[in-house]
């Protein structure tokens, strides 16, 4: 790489100055809610270890998912699932090269982010 | 690396605010970044005023006014003021795009201008390129041809010719690239919509013979891969060019050509 730093020179500001898109922030939260499902999916190996381990193991992990606190991790765990799912979606469109221009990404961005509201609250509803 | 923060040296301070003009009705603020490497302080934004009565209409006309009566010591680049030099790119109200046509009136408030982000700042408004035109350097930007040369010239049919819009009309003037939060944080390695919406120009081109070496130049984990359709170049590209759409069609290839 050639040497760009000559005199100390400062970096410009970025990520504080940048307007970022619609596709930006809905791609930067495909990402953030495939490391969240992380946790989750953690959280509930952890449930059915503990209901292969003893009873009395299994009440205590099951009251933890099951409290307040837990329903509510997992209600944003489904809505993160949803999401991650309608973003993985959105990659294999693309990838056929399809919605590749800045109106239809943009209208595909707010169909996840509603899509992901609406799919949730049905699952909620349904399941 | 992803680095949220910016270095202790580029930290952006208040800078100076300069006089309004006298008698003006019309007056409207620039708060322009500046950085002088001769004074050992960190960058700062200063804010100007300007007459908008006695004023032109795009964002460049501001700037070179600022110059002429207020202050000569604003650096920018700037040469054809029509879109087509490419020089004059820069962060305007947080996009990338050309000074020399953008509007004012597409500009709500205060008139925001800072140097394309996330490069090494040379002057004010002026990023050091050295190492994106070294980028483009690395994808050949030339025809490369095995067969012998012929008599008169390499011809090309109209339907390979029009694979060419929207490729060829890039004036490298760098907006896509520092709009890309992978070239950001990954800029050393990663070559940018830029560079590779070029690439991608010589490998769609019929008269070309390295395709496959081409596409072999590219198989790797970050000088293409980095791109994750995030379509930020797409969106601030001044030419309105779809450097995401050209990447797309490489990582295509990559795929026909190994299934």
């Amino acid at each position: 790489m050639a040497d760009v730093n000559r005199g100390n020179r400062p970096l410009s500001p970025h990520l504080t100055i940048y307007r970022l898109p619609i596709t930006a922030i809905t791609s930067i939260l495909v990402r953030i809610t495939g490391n969240a499902l992380l946790i989750s999916a953690a959280l509930v190996v952890w449930w059915l270890l503990a209901a292969a381990t003893s009873e009395s193991y299994f009440d205590l992990a099951n009251a933890v998912i099951t409290s307040f606190l837990g329903d509510l991790v997992m209600l944003l765990s489904l809505l993160g699932l949803w999401y991650h799912t309608l973003g993985g979606i959105r990659h294999l469109i693309w990838d056929q090269i399809i919605a590749l221009e800045n109106v239809p990404a943009e209208k595909m961005s707010w169909a996840m982010l509603i899509g992901s509201v609406v799919l949730t609250a049905l699952t909620v509803v349904l399941v | 690396m992803v680095e949220f923060a910016l270095p202790k040296n580029s930290r952006v301070r208040t800078g100076k605010t300069w006089p309004k003009p006298e008698g003006a009705t019309n007056v409207r603020a620039f708060r322009i970044y500046r950085w002088n490497p001769d004074d050992g302080k960190n960058p700062s934004v200063d804010t100007y005023f300007l007459d908008m009565d006695k004023c032109g209409p795009m964002v460049l006309d501001a700037l070179i006014k600022i110059k002429n009566e207020i202050d000569p010591t604003l650096t920018f680049r700037r040469s054809c003021r029509e879109g087509i030099c490419g020089s004059c790119a820069m962060n305007i109200d947080g996009i990338n795009t050309l000074a020399c046509i953008y509007g004012l009136d597409e500009v709500k408030g205060d008139v925001k201008i800072y140097p394309l982000p996330h490069m090494p700042v040379v002057k004010d408004l002026i990023p050091d390129l050295t190492h994106f035109y070294a980028q483009h350097a690395s994808i050949m930007p030339w025809l490369e041809t095995k067969t012998n040369r012929p008599a008169k010239e390499w011809k090309q049919s109209i339907e390979d010719r029009k694979k060419l819009d929207g490729l060829y009309e890039c004036v490298m003037c760098a907006s896509c690239s520092t709009s890309c939060p992978s070239y950001w944080w990954n800029g050393d390695r990663y070559l940018g919509p830029a560079a590779l919406l070029h690439a991608y120009r010589w490998i769609i081109d019929s008269r070309d013979e390295a395709t496959g070496e081409r596409l072999d130049e590219l198989e790797d984990p970050f000088k293409l891969y980095r791109c994750h359709t995030i379509m930020n170049c797409t969106k601030t590209c001044p030419k309105g060019l779809n450097p995401a759409k050209a990447i797309a069609e490489i990582k295509k290839m990559m795929v026909e050509r190994v299934v």
